[in-house]
């Protein structure tokens, strides 16, 4: 039956795609076996681990729990649309430098997570934090190290501006 | 077994009178998804019977929050993100503002819908205690037409509703009524986010001249479905809340409850600590100055 349905078509950092598939698909299977994106990862499956974290239309949505036809026309991030011209994202430096991943599965969520928290709150506690990413779990138990992160990439970013700031004064 | 896509057909109209033209076509036969967070963790472990469904995500006419003089209306199409982010909804029903922050995650709250809450039907559904308390009611609609019914007569059984096959949940409509009410919510579960709950408890009471004038008390996973406890009310009303009241009013609660044993929690333990967030609340309310 996928090949009598029309095309759906959305946005996946930043290219159009189309793609004509079943309308129930799962968006994470759309991105991993049509899309070649495997960076999204799948953990359970039931929207309960966050693995499959992806930004839809600026908000953080589980992909795994999208229908591609709910996708339609849709602005979608995946990990791989987070670095820009090579250089990666504060946030994917803040792991590396922080030792805030272990096994790598949950990372591609933890970032999507913790770039829509950041996006939303730039400077948030650890409250903040801890409830930002309270949907993404770690089976490597790299919880401590993972909010350290996220802590140090938020204080990169106000680093940053704070340095445009006084470029711009 | 995992559920097959191809084997499923889904079709998005976009606005709601195609919606609704389109499942009086075949009652019962379309069945509606809105985000997707209870039916395609059904579909996943191939426990989706359900093969031809409608798509309600985004349909502009389901998604809002139109406040009025005496009541402010919900779509059946917001999400609890939208509720969470909504300041009416903060200052107005603090206790929906807060069941909604412990929906799932921030991904799960950005796509389930109020809507979808309800109508899923669970015992534990986490935004029902307090739309109870809160007197809502439910606005159905179909091509025949809308309708209006009292909430605390929505659920009619386990996971079914007092709906007919070609109805959708249009809104949810809730007094402005509650600014000198005590309130109260409080869910038990294994872990903040992500629990399910074991039981979760939510009350308004008006407390004038040291006596209970007006009260609702509702619970989850009591009972095969979100329920008003109606004996604990009927033991609070015209009460000074002493300690014979306590008494009194825990008797009514384990009494009136009917929980099950399951794999998240035990009868027994339910009823205790339903029982112990009563008392929690009514010594809450006694002690001078405290609110919500």
């Amino acid at each position: 039956m996928s090949t009598s349905c029309p095309p759906i078509r959305f946005t996946v950092n930043g290219e159009h795609c189309a793609v004509q598939v079943s309308p129930m698909k799962r968006l994470l299977d759309v991105l991993r076996e049509d899309l070649h994106l495997t960076g999204t990862k799948e953990g359970c499956g039931e929207g309960e681990c966050g693995s499959c974290s992806v930004r839809m239309n600026g908000e953080l949505v589980n992909s795994c729990l999208v229908p591609v036809l709910q996708a339609e026309g849709a602005i979608v991030q995946t990990v791989e649309g987070l670095a820009t011209d090579g250089a990666l994202h504060p946030l994917q430096k803040a792991f590396l430098a922080c030792g805030g991943a272990q096994c790598g599965i949950c990372t591609p969520g933890m970032l999507m997570a913790a770039a829509q928290l950041l996006d939303i709150n730039p400077h948030p506690t650890m409250g903040e934090i801890r409830e930002g990413l309270a949907g993404n779990l770690c089976r490597c138990t790299g919880f401590m190290r993972i909010f350290e992160s996220v802590v140090a990439a938020a204080a990169d970013e106000s680093a940053d501006e704070e340095k445009q700031a006084a470029h711009a004064r | 077994m995992r559920g097959n896509a191809d084997v499923c057909e889904m079709i998005a109209p976009g606005n709601l009178a195609a919606t609704l033209e389109l499942i009086a076509t075949a009652p019962g036969e379309w069945t509606p998804i809105a985000g997707g967070t209870e039916l395609m963790v059904a579909h996943a472990a191939g426990r989706l019977g359900a093969k031809k469904l409608v798509s309600l995500w985004g349909i502009p006419e389901l998604r809002f929050v139109k406040t009025a003089s005496e009541s402010i209306a919900i779509g059946a199409g917001t999400t609890f993100r939208d509720l969470r982010a909504h300041e009416g909804i903060a200052a107005d029903f603090p206790l929906l503002a807060k069941a909604s922050s412990w929906i799932g995650s921030i991904a799960n709250q950005s796509r389930a819908t109020l809507g979808g809450n309800l109508v899923n039907g669970s015992p534990a559904a986490d935004s029902s205690p307090a739309l109870l308390v809160y007197d809502a009611e439910i606005e159905l609609v179909s091509v025949r037409g809308s309708r209006r019914i009292g909430y605390s007569a929505f659920h009619t059984g386990y996971k079914k509703c007092a709906m007919a096959p070609d109805e959708l949940l249009y809104a949810i409509h809730l007094p402005l009524r509650f600014a000198r009410h005590r309130q109260y919510l409080r869910k038990v579960g294994t872990r903040r986010a992500m629990a399910i709950s074991k039981t979760a408890l939510a009350a308004v009471a008006l407390i004038e001249n040291n006596t209970i004038s007006e009260v609702r008390v509702a619970a989850a996973s009591l009972a095969a479905f979100p329920v008003r406890l109606y004996q604990v009310e009927a033991a609070l009303l015209g009460q000074a809340i002493d300690a014979q009241t306590i008494r009194s009013a825990r008797a009514a609660l384990v009494a009136e409850a009917k929980p099950i044993d399951d794999i998240r929690s035990t009868a027994e333990y339910r009823r205790q600590v339903a029982a112990n967030l009563l008392e929690e609340f009514l010594v809450e309310c006694g002690s001078e100055g405290s609110r919500q």
